[in-house]
């Protein structure tokens, strides 16, 4: 965050329970910037839901305080925070039309018709659904209805859209293809949108910011990319993306790197997460950091591997290999490297380097 | 957006009429099979529904007694004009059927049934049946001895009511059940304020239903709303006590009424001992009691098409209304009653319905002069033995009932309970 500058949303210590026995969420602190896209991924039951749920205004914190540019709304009714949320289900009226249904927030602030009207297809517009005022929602495909969700949300200029997997009920092709429409409908408009998901390609694909839960705590704040190339401890680097892990136990710690024996093996890796010396520790080495017969010279770790299993799958083949005791790590070989010429029951040398091997929290 | 339109190939106008052949044929064995599954149940409403009303309807404009005790007398009187008395060969055939049917004790039947047009006619048939001298007498005479029997054969009116008993078929219960009668030349007219009683108990039957399906209604929309609205398990709970009276009879839940409201019962029991009033109120055996039993009874009657309706609407249009900016009682307004309003009007033509040929409770629980139209069908139908008149009332009501329901049909194609 920029010096200065005050956060949109701010959650303050926040602890939620239902049942008063486990806590949903656990001393959540957050703070969303104006006008980013924030992503909140996490398996079902990481209480990513409960706390944008929190945001909307439908649950109240047991703990802790929510601040909306500045101002608590811990103990405002949603219909007073004036902020847009797109439900999983669209949640569209089916009792009235595309247009009634996007004039509703109008509605609500009494704004006068002509008005109502004039923005209703301004709205309508901007998610390429002119001339559908008529329409009932049960006449349309599911991305139009998701887009008259969107239109409905956003037409009252709200600061905030919170978005609860907006795309999960849609086809692949049809989420990538929104995927993309809601990312740019966000940086047409700069409104600031606090995203749920649990699909990690999703959150790649839109977030300026990810927050990664897991039990009621975020594990991990960061962009996309830091999230994928560092993740700051095990159950990120499982979550997001795919990555090789080789548990061992700690030899020797130094700032910038530890020495891990790995079976019989010892490895060369980055300590991101670890305890001292004797400590357990997982390691995590992307598929595609792998190297096939590596330059020993600058690749310090190099192992002797067998080839189990090829799969080709186009731009690029995954090549399941016995390693450091380890019978099911992958391997991506793009296309035009040597990966064709691979064999089943094969011996070759791989390796990877220092970076490329982090070595983070045993789970 | 790219949706690929995934429809198959469309076939030429030839083919098509083969396909639409091969495709009716293989319906239709379905449609048998079909159609034998719900076979014994059509069978059964024919035989104990259908049947029943459809007689009940012929009962009400049945005519059948003179024309089987006197068939001379009926088909006689069915060519005279209705002016003046009849022509002597006319009373001719009535003395000579007259005597035969006060022999064979066959008289009581037309005797009542004469009853009905003219109250009293009975007794004066009787008479005059019994004091015919056994033997013949010339035709120009018979009139002036039945006038000797007893005056009235001397005026029209009792021979017109002879003639309106000879058609087969008559509106005359028809139109009493409506306070309305034919006058000697034929013309409808208004009964007599004296017996003109059944407009008015149509009339207070439904206002009584009215204010019933009213009253269950804002009792019965907010049951439902929480049924609907809490997790299955506690609205399972819920659920059972809203259906906790169908395990007992009408009867035991309105005599249970009676015990709590009557001047010695509970309730005023209670009233007295706290002190609420001094003198005990009359609760029962008036319309308070009537409007507080059937509301009762008929609750969970409203509670179900309503819950049944709330239940699909997703609690998420709620929220997203409040999100959009709505006040609790705007978003109830536009959003959550427009899609509760299909339940609502089924529980109200439910109820509705169910009130207006409502029989137990308002006969036991009602005021002696305050009764519904069931209790004069009863009345009719068990006590007084006039047929003609307990289905001729029945079938107002099943009148009134079915334009009810082709109103709710025509409202509900339409649209215009749409309310949103």
């Amino acid at each position: 965050m920029t010096a200065g500058e005050d956060p949109l949303v701010r959650f303050v210590g926040v602890d939620k329970t239902f049942d008063g026995q486990t806590l949903v969420i656990e001393d959540l602190s957050l703070d969303i910037r104006s006008g980013e896209f924030l992503t909140l991924l996490g398996p079902s039951g990481s209480g990513k839901t409960t706390t944008l749920m929190m945001l909307a205004g439908f649950e109240v914190p047991t703990r802790g305080d929510i601040r909306l540019a500045g101002r608590s709304i811990r103990d405002l009714p949603p219909h007073k925070r004036n902020i847009g949320v797109v439900f999983q289900n669209y949640a569209l009226f089916p009792h009235m039309t595309v247009g009634e249904n996007v004039a509703f927030p109008l509605l609500a602030r009494r704004v006068a018709k002509g008005e109502r009207t004039r923005r209703v297809s301004q709205a309508l517009d901007m998610v390429r659904l002119r001339g559908f005022e008529a329409r009932r929602p049960g006449q349309l495909s599911g991305g139009q209805q998701q887009r008259v969700a969107l239109a409905r949300a956003l037409i009252f200029d709200p600061k905030l859209v919170l978005m609860d997997e907006p795309l999960g009920a849609l086809d692949k092709q049809l989420r990538e293809h929104m995927q993309i429409e809601v990312k740019h409908i966000h940086e047409r408009i700069g409104v600031t949108v606090v995203y749920v998901t649990h699909d990690q390609s999703e959150a790649l694909t839109m977030s300026d910011r990810i927050a990664v839960f897991r039990q009621g705590r975020i594990e991990q704040l960061a962009t996309p990319a830091e999230l994928y190339e560092a993740p700051g401890n095990s159950f990120v680097a499982r979550f997001i993306g795919e990555s090789n892990r080789l548990v061992g136990k700690i030899v020797k710690l130094a700032r910038d790197e530890c020495l891990v024996e790995v079976g019989s093996e010892t490895v060369r890796a980055l300590p991101v997460k670890v305890e001292g010396p004797g400590g357990s520790t997982q390691l995590s080495i992307r598929p595609e950091s792998v190297k096939l017969a590596p330059d020993p010279d600058r690749c310090p770790n190099v192992f002797e591997a067998r080839v189990r299993e090829l799969i080709y799958l186009g731009h690029h083949t995954r090549v399941r290999v016995s390693v450091c005791g380890h019978d099911d790590f992958v391997i991506k070989v793009g296309r035009g490297s040597e990966g064709p010429s691979l064999r089943v029951g094969q011996t070759l040398r791989i390796g990877w380097t220092v970076e490329d091997c982090r070595a983070l929290d045993a789970p | 957006m790219s949706v690929t339109d995934s429809a198959g190939t469309i076939v030429d106008a030839g083919r098509g009429r083969v396909l639409r052949v091969s495709l009716r044929r293989a319906e239709r064995a379905q449609q048998v099979r079909a159609l034998l599954l719900v076979l014994p149940a059509i069978v059964f409403l024919l035989v104990t529904f259908i049947v029943p009303i459809l007689s009940m309807l012929v009962v009400a404009v049945e005519n059948p007694e003179l024309r089987e005790v006197m068939p001379r007398t009926a088909a006689a009187m069915m060519g005279w004009d209705g002016t003046g008395v009849p022509s002597p060969a006319t009373v001719a055939t009535f003395v000579r059927e007259l005597r035969q049917a006060t022999a064979d004790g066959s008289i009581g039947k037309v005797a009542r049934r004469l009853n009905y047009s003219i109250p009293g006619f009975r007794s004066v048939l009787l008479r005059t049946g019994r004091s015919l001298p056994p033997a013949e007498t010339s035709d120009a005479d018979l009139l002036a001895l039945l006038a000797g029997i007893d005056s009235h054969w001397a005026e029209p009116p009792y021979w017109l009511a002879l003639k309106g008993a000879a058609p087969a078929v008559t509106d005359f219960y028809l139109l009493a059940a409506a306070d309305l009668r034919r006058d000697a030349r034929g013309t409808i007219v208004t009964a007599p304020p004296d017996q003109a009683v059944f407009v008015t108990v149509f009339a207070r039957t439904f206002w009584v239903s009215l204010v019933v399906t009213a009253s269950c209604l804002l009792l019965g929309y907010p049951i439902a709303h929480l049924l609907a609205s809490l997790p299955p398990r506690r609205g399972n709970v819920l659920m059972i006590l809203v259906l906790l009276p169908f395990w007992t009879s009408v009867l035991v839940r309105t005599t249970a009424w009676l015990v709590l409201l009557q001047r010695e019962g509970v309730v005023n029991d209670l009233a007295v001992r706290l002190g609420i009033t001094t003198a005990r109120i009359e609760l029962v055996h008036n319309r308070f009691g009537v409007y507080v039993a059937m509301v009762h009874i008929l609750l969970p009657f409203m509670v179900l098409p309503i819950y049944s309706v709330m239940r699909r609407i997703s609690p998420q249009h709620m929220r997203a209304a409040a999100t959009l900016g709505a006040r609790p009682f705007l978003a109830f307004r536009k959003v959550y009653f427009p899609q509760s309003v299909p339940g609502v009007t089924s529980g109200c033509l439910l109820v509705f319905v169910l009130a207006l040929g409502f029989y137990v409770t308002p006969a036991l629980v009602g005021g002696g002069s305050d009764q519904l139209i069931s209790y004069f069908i009863a009345l009719f139908a068990n006590e007084i033995v006039n047929w003609g008149m307990a289905a001729a009332l029945s079938a107002i009501l099943l009148g009134i009932v079915l334009v009810l329901l082709a109103t709710y049909r025509w409202l509900v194609r339409g649209e215009l309970l749409r309310l949103g």
